[in-house]
């Protein structure tokens, strides 16, 4: 397999609140004798500002982040939430800026980021990444990387490929955690109760760890299971796979 | 023109009414067991279609040429019923068409004492017919079985296609013990039917008048279409002597082939049946047989507005089969009340706010976590979380132009952390000064008890605190060490 140079888009919230994320990112790649790029002018890809409905405010933020990866080979990005926005509005965005050059840009950009999950899947084509994690895990797959990014099996892949893990299957797994961005403070009583179903769902798989692709939802099942007690961990898919026998 | 939706004008926000609803338990187990039922029967229809996809896709665009030519079709349509014998009623709004039915009425009945039988009208609950007819003295019975316990109960419905879902059978049994007069009846199925069946059919033989709804009017042929399980909706059509059909605007469909989609994708996505075991179509009229007068009222009430925006018009296209509402995580929280209107769940979200712009309606588009399983399961394909975020952006953008909501804390912290994010000096500033900022609310680790709008997230939920090393200092030091090594190697 030839060696890729992979800028990494971290996010600016696993930058600030979940650094162990990018580190595991940036130690798998590697592990798979990829270069790893992190530019650091990045911050954050505009999807806070334009799901909540203040879209003028997110469109400098897209053509900041359009302008930092233009020249990148592959952009990987830890979380699916912020791949949805750029797939999903990124360009409805710029078409509505009636600016033809950005509409370029973004066309010519999209089809070189993908989710970590998908890079590694879909785009390197490996599912054993040398990882060993002798424990109980469940999957929740997040919204996003289910309904918009159409991921199917690749995290589970992945997943099975570990060396020591057990996966146990998490029941009405499709059902959404309730983070749903400023829905959790907006309308948090409604998100409570999704998160409650939710945990409720994961503390019946008897697993020692919650992994997804996003860490906005583990954030929202973390703050649920800490909150009643629970000892279940939460932690990115990137962090498990970037695990091994001297981690561990 | 004044747009009026059911009681909405007196609803409360979404996030006020929801609070109430998901502290009633027994709401919550009904709807969670109502839903859970309906959706997995939907999933298991919709799985043995090989050509589903392609059915979405083609009642999509069947809904996207006739909402851009309305105009067209409706004319078309009310040319056509008449020329068959029906006779065609337009209305701007839900007082013009509550004055229509009235007149209507009072035409066929004189001026005594009369009585409308109802059928599979939902518009009519929109324009609050119920209330307008008895007003004017006339009073309307409900014959659809949950309609009708509704209506029994001084209630409101709570979901599209099931309006009673809300309720489980044993609190049915006691309304229909209150209200029938029987002293005790049995809790199957069953015995709540048999109770319902006595009590309608001597409505359906007695009342001279039917109202309905309708849920296609085709414009080729002048024909209307209602679709149903019971078939109470059948009497209701057939029995009385005149018939009086409430169509909304949207509801035309250009051909009678077009039904060759929609009936395929409507029952299957609102009850999980391959095929309704009523499907009622009637052209104008027949001497020999049926009612011997039918009025169509074709209510405007606020689509038109709809149809300036392609993203908003797209609204339009919904068939009211409520996939949307059982699949939707948040209506399983609350059920369909906290929505304010008839209209609920995620199609409710997007409706209300385009019919009427109410501090209730205002809420709904941010009553959803972007789940996006409304899309997944919508027959013609609405890109409904899409839409909300699109009126998010327009009802954002309305309260920027407003003094108070210039300064809204949300606003301005937005704003804010808007412009923190176009520079990278004044990001990495945040994320130090955001470290240094929660040592005042750091217990062991944890952020429990946060300020501000923050603090609706700890109100339910604990947050790790700020890592001391963010992903970008261990992305410095790395490149510093490397650098050091790379020197000395050089050395």
């Amino acid at each position: 397999m030839t060696s890729l140079r992979i800028a990494l888009f971290v996010a600016c919230y696993n930058d600030t609140l979940f650094p162990e994320t990018g580190i595991a990112v940036t130690r798998v790649l590697e592990r798979l004798g990829h270069t790893v790029k992190f530019p650091l002018e990045q911050t954050c890809c505009g999807q806070m500002h334009y799901n909540t409905g203040y879209h003028a405010e997110a469109v400098p933020l897209v053509r900041r982040f359009v302008a930092m990866f233009r020249d990148a080979e592959v952009v990987c990005v830890p979380s699916a939430s912020c791949v949805a926005m750029m797939r999903e509005h990124y360009l409805l965005m710029a078409e509505r800026e009636g600016d033809a050059a950005f509409v370029a840009e973004v066309r010519n950009l999209l089809p070189r980021i993908f989710e970590f999950s998908e890079l590694l899947v879909h785009r390197l084509g490996v599912e054993e990444v040398g990882a060993f994690f002798p424990h109980r895990v469940t999957y929740h797959p997040s919204c996003h990387s289910l309904r918009m990014l159409h991921v199917g099996d690749a995290p589970i892949r992945l997943l099975r490929a570990v060396r020591g893990l057990e996966l146990a299957e998490l029941p009405d797994a499709e059902q959404c955690c309730g983070f749903g961005g400023t829905f959790a403070v907006k309308n948090a009583d409604v998100s409570n109760a999704m998160l409650t179903e939710k945990n409720d769902a994961v503390s019946k798989t008897k697993a020692e760890v919650v992994v997804a692709l996003d860490n906005s939802c583990l954030m929202q099942i973390y703050g649920g299971l800490h909150r009643r007690g629970s000892t279940i961990q939460t932690m990115h898919l990137a962090e498990i796979l970037a695990a091994t026998e001297d981690t561990v | 023109m004044s747009v009026r939706v059911g009681k909405t004008a007196q609803a409360p926000s979404f996030p006020k009414a929801a609070k109430e609803a998901i502290q009633n338990d027994q709401l919550r187990r009904n709807v969670h067991h109502a839903t859970d039922v309906i959706r997995a029967k939907r999933a298991l229809r919709v799985k043995e279609m090989p050509d589903w996809e392609e059915l979405r896709q083609a009642a999509s665009d069947i809904k996207a040429h006739t909402l851009a030519h309305l105009d067209h079709y409706l004319m078309q349509f009310e040319q056509n019923c008449e020329r068959a014998g029906g006779r065609v009623h337009w209305a701007r709004d839900a007082d013009e068409a509550n004055a229509i039915a009235i007149a209507l009425i009072r035409e066929y009945s004189g001026d005594g004492r009369a009585e409308v039988i109802k059928v599979k009208t939902m518009t009519s609950d929109e324009i609050q017919m119920n209330d307008a007819l008895e007003r004017a003295g006339i009073q309307p019975y409900e014959t659809d079985l949950a309609d009708m316990i509704v209506q029994m109960g001084e209630d409101e419905p709570s979901h599209i296609v099931v309006p009673a879902l809300h309720k489980n059978r044993f609190e049915i049994r006691a309304l229909f013990e209150e209200k029938m007069g029987i002293a005790t009846l049995g809790d199957q199925p069953g015995d709540l039917a048999d109770a319902a069946r006595l009590y309608l059919r001597e409505k359906f033989l007695r009342v001279k008048i039917g109202v309905s709804g309708a849920n296609f009017a085709i414009a080729e042929t002048g024909a209307v279409c209602v679709v149903e399980s019971e078939g109470n909706g059948r009497m209701c059509v057939t029995l009385p002597d005149v018939l009086i059909t409430l169509i909304g605007i949207e509801k035309v469909v250009p051909t009678f082939q077009d039904l060759e989609v929609f009936l395929q994708l409507l029952p299957r996505s609102a009850t999980g049946e391959r095929m309704n075991p009523y499907n009622s179509f009637w052209t104008g009229v027949e001497l020999k047989d049926g009612p011997k007068a039918f009025h169509v009222i074709l209510l405007d009430n606020g689509r038109t507005t709809m149809l300036e925006d392609e993203r908003e018009r797209e609204t339009l296209a919904c068939i009211r089969c409520g996939a949307c509402l059982n699949v939707c995580p948040v209506y399983r929280e609350t059920g369909g009340h906290a929505y304010g209107s008839i209209y609920s769940g995620p199609i409710g979200a997007i409706l209300s706010p385009q019919l009427q712009s109410l501090e209730h309606s205002r809420s709904l588009p941010f009553a959803s976590s972007l789940c996006g399983a409304c899309y997944e399961v919508c027959p013609v394909k609405i890109k409904i979380p899409e839409t909300l975020i699109h009126l998010r952006g327009k009802i954002v953008r309305e309260e920027q132009k407003k003094f108070g909501g210039l300064l809204s804390a949300e606003n301005l912290a937005m704003k804010v952390m808007a412009r923190i994010f176009l520079d990278r000096r004044r990001y990495e500033s945040a994320q130090i000064l955001a470290r240094a900022g929660q040592l005042v609310f750091e217990r062991r680790g944890q952020l429990t008890n946060l300020p501000g709008l923050a603090g609706e997230w700890t109100r339910f939920r604990d947050l790790r605190s700020i890592p001391k090393q963010s992903f970008r200092d261990w992305w410095k030091a790395r490149l510093k060490s490397a650098n050091v090594n790379e020197t000395r190697d050089g050395a």
